[in-house]
């Protein structure tokens, strides 16, 4: 009581008489102070989602080109007595004549249709002149033309891939003044392609080789397309879904529905949270000691490409799935038992059936995030430089191969910039993917999703 | 007979055990499901689970004893030279190998009889061209005595697999005609298959363990060896890292820690602050609609791969950076730099911390939050004065959780931060981590015997024991914290 009393006893400050609907100056720096507490969280929403916004904006911007190339269109003589020496149209004997062959023959024609529609080359060699044309073009006529011996003799329209700097030019990456500078390309043959455009021969056309082509060497950034990486990234989901899913959903069935609570039971339940959190390059080390040097699979396979990520993903795989099957409430389990099924009986026959939309939608999203798994796969040798297109399951899983992730870092580390734009556009293909994944898998969990 | 052949067979004799050991029980049964102490299906899957288990455990033994005996027996043809020691045995045996292989080639390709490969000999053929022409490159000349065991090799191999075809399809037959016999009226089939079915689930979740056994032992096994050729202490200690795969080289692991945590604080300095406060906002401020809709954008930022960044980090952060920033102030002009890396690697954790933040700061009690505004705190005030206290070791965690991810980070840093280890205080210069000399060291032509190639194990381990450390923190205090509330 003394102490409220002598509280009671002090003189209240003197406070200026004013409207509490006008505030204090100390109240008007506390609401500064609010909106600006609420301003930061605005500003680091926006400048995260603008720095993602300008990511996939200079992507879609670098990337989208590598969707066209430039071609030049114009019509080839196959010359009979060049391309069948002996004149009597046997595969066999034709498979002799290499692409330098070829190369001539398009040369040839190449000049005689400038010459036909006008063009003037003015002074350069005939050699500049055919360097405008890829050095991956003869290699797709010879193809051709053994695919069709009797095209021989006859005179067809032929669209080829220009050189990459012509490429480039038509691109905006080169221009005159670099062009003095590069030992690829002449500022005169960058003035013949201006003259050629006019006259119709080359044009930026529709590329759809950039997903069908296997990798190409330096000297041809045109003709690298994301064939093999595609397959071999196809061939990893494929082993991933059927080696990392079945487990997983195994795993945390065993976990959720039988697991008695020991010291077992614990062991391995850390060990999933830990591997969750472990490096994904420290998996690459394990699959390079493990399958490639003491089991000896084959480097650079997809196989053992799969088997790495299906060990990383197995966590994700076996969190989400756990998740699914716990949220199916426990009614179900006590009706199907209170009826006489057995407990196997009851999780395959009424559980599973009930967590299959929820497992589903994890084990697509477990996919989603293995597809654009990188630094593992680059231990195991998957970095490689392929041009072959891997076999035919099953004895393909074996062969070498890249994938889209490892494909878009390869191209990105060579030198010619021409190979970033290729990386961009494999990064478009590689979100297409993801994005597809992750909308399947939303669709999914809205069709099927059920409030208990 | 292949592995691949027998497990085939194995497969077709299963389904063929699923029908009889149903067939059987129901006839037994007179026709009559009733009688029997399980379903009918149960006893066909015993059947087919009796013939496929054992033979493929037998299989399995089979496919892991069989090079063993083989090498032995092979060893014994080759000149005691050649097998002195373990590296030499280790380089005659994979020319065997490999020379018996392309004899396998060649023989499945057409170009050689059975008969021809058996009999061929150095003195009178050319084998290396010979093999050549089929598409085996075969590094040497052939040795007299590797041809002699190259053959033995295939001898021995055919035998062996003759016999393995045999005995494991024998073992199918021996379960499936056991399963048979066994199958009665009030035979509890669906026990056994249940048993089973249980054992596959437990072996299920022994992968992880197992996985985690492989990581530790790969890592630690190399690492020995790496360790009894160069001395621990230089590793840990060493100021300079200089490999050099002609010998004499300096495995200084600081330069490489250095690296690394630079490039981790740099991070952590652009990701806490932004994924704090987009979480504040997102769980404080925003309604519900707003939330709905800006939670999932940033978080399409954890879902793009880690080599698109390193590709942003390489053409778009990296020059912005050298052009703007570390050239006009005379810092260098590299465009991989320690910045570059670390702030793209912020970004990549910008959701990270969000999302764990926002969990965390919905986790507190709203009791908490009434009681503040109710003696007349702003929002503002209630954040920083009880929310965030209240939330702080859950954040600690977050940010650890991050901190780990960052130090274990590898295509951000392999394209954006350089590959030059240093020891220097200049953020605009290229230095290098521990991730990017793994990824450096075990490329390309690896040699597993030089100190240069296992260092990569070395690093590995220290990589693993810090973000393991960091985890099992994290995950420490986050639990501790969330015990309060519950």
């Amino acid at each position: 009581m003394t102490d409220l009393s002598s509280a009671g006893a002090v003189p209240l400050r003197s406070v200026a008489k004013r409207s509490i609907l006008t505030a204090s100056p100390e109240m008007k720096r506390r609401n500064a102070v609010e909106k600006r507490f609420r301003l930061y969280g605005l500003v680091a929403i926006a400048l995260s989602l603008s720095i993602l916004a300008l990511m996939l904006f200079i992507i879609v911007r670098d990337g989208s080109s590598a969707f066209v190339q430039a071609k030049l269109t114009f019509p080839v003589t196959l010359d009979a007595a060049v391309l069948d020496p002996k004149g009597n149209g046997n595969r066999d004997e034709m498979a002799k004549v290499t692409t330098v062959g070829y190369g001539k023959v398009l040369a040839a024609s190449f000049a005689s249709a400038l010459a036909a529609k006008g063009v003037d080359t003015a002074d350069m060699s005939a050699k500049d002149v055919a360097a405008m044309i890829s050095k991956d073009a003869p290699g797709q006529l010879r193809q051709r033309v053994l695919a069709d011996p009797s095209l021989l003799g006859q005179t067809i329209d032929v669209t080829v891939l220009a050189a990459g700097r012509i490429d480039g030019y038509m691109k905006g990456r080169v221009t005159k003044v670099t062009a003095q500078r590069d030992g690829n390309v002449t500022p005169e043959q960058l003035d013949l392609a201006d003259r050629l455009i006019a006259a119709d021969i080359l044009a930026k056309k529709f590329n759809p080789q950039f997903l069908t082509l296997p990798d190409a060497s330096d000297q041809r950034p045109e003709a690298a397309g994301l064939g093999v990486a595609l397959v071999g990234s196809l061939y990893m989901m494929l082993l991933v879904a059927v080696m990392c899913v079945p487990v997983g959903v195994a795993a945390s069935i065993y976990l959720e529905e039988f697991a008695p609570k020991n010291r077992w039971t614990d062991l391995v339940e850390v060990n999933i949270s830990n591997l969750a959190a472990v490096p994904s390059i420290v998996f690459g080390i394990l699959g390079l000691s493990v399958f490639i040097n003491f089991m000896e699979f084959p480097q650079s396979s997809a196989l053992v490409g799969a088997l790495v990520i299906s060990l990383m993903t197995l966590p994700t795989i076996i969190i989400a799935t756990r998740s699914a099957i716990r949220a199916v409430p426990p009614s179900i389990r006590d009706a199907a038992l209170g009826i006489g099924a057995s407990r196997m009986q009851t999780v395959f026959h009424h559980v599973l059936p009930l967590a299959m939309p929820g497992i589903l939608t994890g084990a697509i999203l477990g996919l989603a995030t293995a597809l654009g798994e990188t630094a593992p796969l680059l231990l195991i040798g998957m970095v490689a430089f392929v041009d072959n297109f891997p076999g035919a399951p099953i004895g393909g899983f074996g062969d070498p191969a890249t994938a889209l992730p490892v494909q878009v870092y390869s191209w990105a580390s060579r030198s010619d910039p021409a190979f970033i734009e290729r990386s961009n556009g494999a990064i478009i293909v590689l979100l297409v993917f993801l994005l597809s994944m992750n909308v399947a898998a939303i669709l999914l969990r809205r069709k099927f999703e059920r409030r208990w | 007979m292949t592995v691949l052949l027998v497990i085939l067979v194995l497969l077709a004799l299963a389904a063929a055990g699923f029908v009889l050991g149903r067939q059987r029980a129901l006839q037994l049964s007179g026709r009559n499901p009733r009688l029997l102490h399980s379903l009918p299906g149960y006893y066909g899957w015993h059947a087919a689970l009796m013939t496929l288990i054992p033979a493929l455990l037998v299989l399995i033994l089979w496919v892991i004893v069989q090079p063993i005996l083989v090498q032995r027996e092979v060893t014994d043809t080759l000149p005691a030279a050649m097998t002195a020691d373990r590296t030499a045995l280790e380089l005659t045996m994979a020319d065997v190998r490999r020379l018996a292989g392309g004899l396998d080639a060649a023989v499945a390709g057409g170009q050689m009889t059975e008969q021809e490969a058996a009999m061929l000999r150095t003195e009178f053929t050319d084998v290396r061209g010979k093999l050549a022409s089929v598409g085996v490159a075969l590094g040497s000349d052939v040795n007299k005595d590797v041809l002699a065991a190259a053959q033995e090799y295939r001898e021995i191999t055919k035998t062996f697999s003759f016999w393995r075809a045999v005995i494991v399809i024998g073992a199918g037959v021996i379960g499936l005609g056991l399963a048979l016999a066994w199958t009665k009226p009030d035979f509890w089939a669906r026990n056994r298959v249940e048993a089973a079915l249980m054992g596959l689930l437990m072996l299920a979740s022994t992968i992880a363990i197992l996985t985690t056994v492989g990581i530790v032992w790969s890592l630690f096994s190399e690492s020995v060896n790496f360790f009894r050729q160069y001395p621990i202490s230089e590793f840990f200690f060493g100021l300079t890292w200089s490999p050099n795969f002609r010998g004499g080289s300096e495995l200084g692991f600081l330069p490489l820690l250095w690296g690394t945590l630079y490039i981790t604080v740099i991070s952590m300095v652009v990701a806490v602050p932004l994924g704090l406060f987009a979480a504040i906002y997102l769980a404080e401020y925003a309604s519900k609609p707003v939330r709905a809709w800006i939670k999932p954008m940033i978080e399409v930022i954890a879902g793009i791969p880690t080599v698109v960044f390193g590709l942003f980090a390489l053409v778009t952060v990296g020059p912005f950076l050298r052009d703007y920033f570390a050239q006009p102030l005379g810092l260098g002009n590299s465009g991989s730099s320690v910045m570059t890396a670390g702030i793209v690697i912020g970004i990549l954790n910008i959701p990270f911390i969000s999302s764990l933040s926002d969990d965390i700061i919905n986790a507190v009690p709203q009791s908490l939050r009434d009681g503040s505004y109710g003696i007349g705190a702003t929002r503002a005030e209630t954040i920083k004065q009880v929310i965030l206290p209240a939330a702080l070791p859950g954040i600690m965690g977050a940010v650890l959780m991050a901190a780990s991810r960052a130090i274990g980070e590898t295509m951000i840093v392999t394209m954006g931060a350089g590959a030059a280890a240093k020891l220097s205080l200049n953020p605009f210069e290229a230095m290098t981590t521990m991730t990017v000399k793994i990824v450096g060291q075990l490329t390309g032509d690896t040699d597993f015997a030089s100190p240069e190639t296992l260092v990569a194990f070395a690093l590995g381990i220290t990589l693993f024991v810090i973000t393991l450390a960091l985890n099992i923190l994290a995950l420490w205090i986050v639990r501790k914290y969330r015990e309060q509330y519950e």
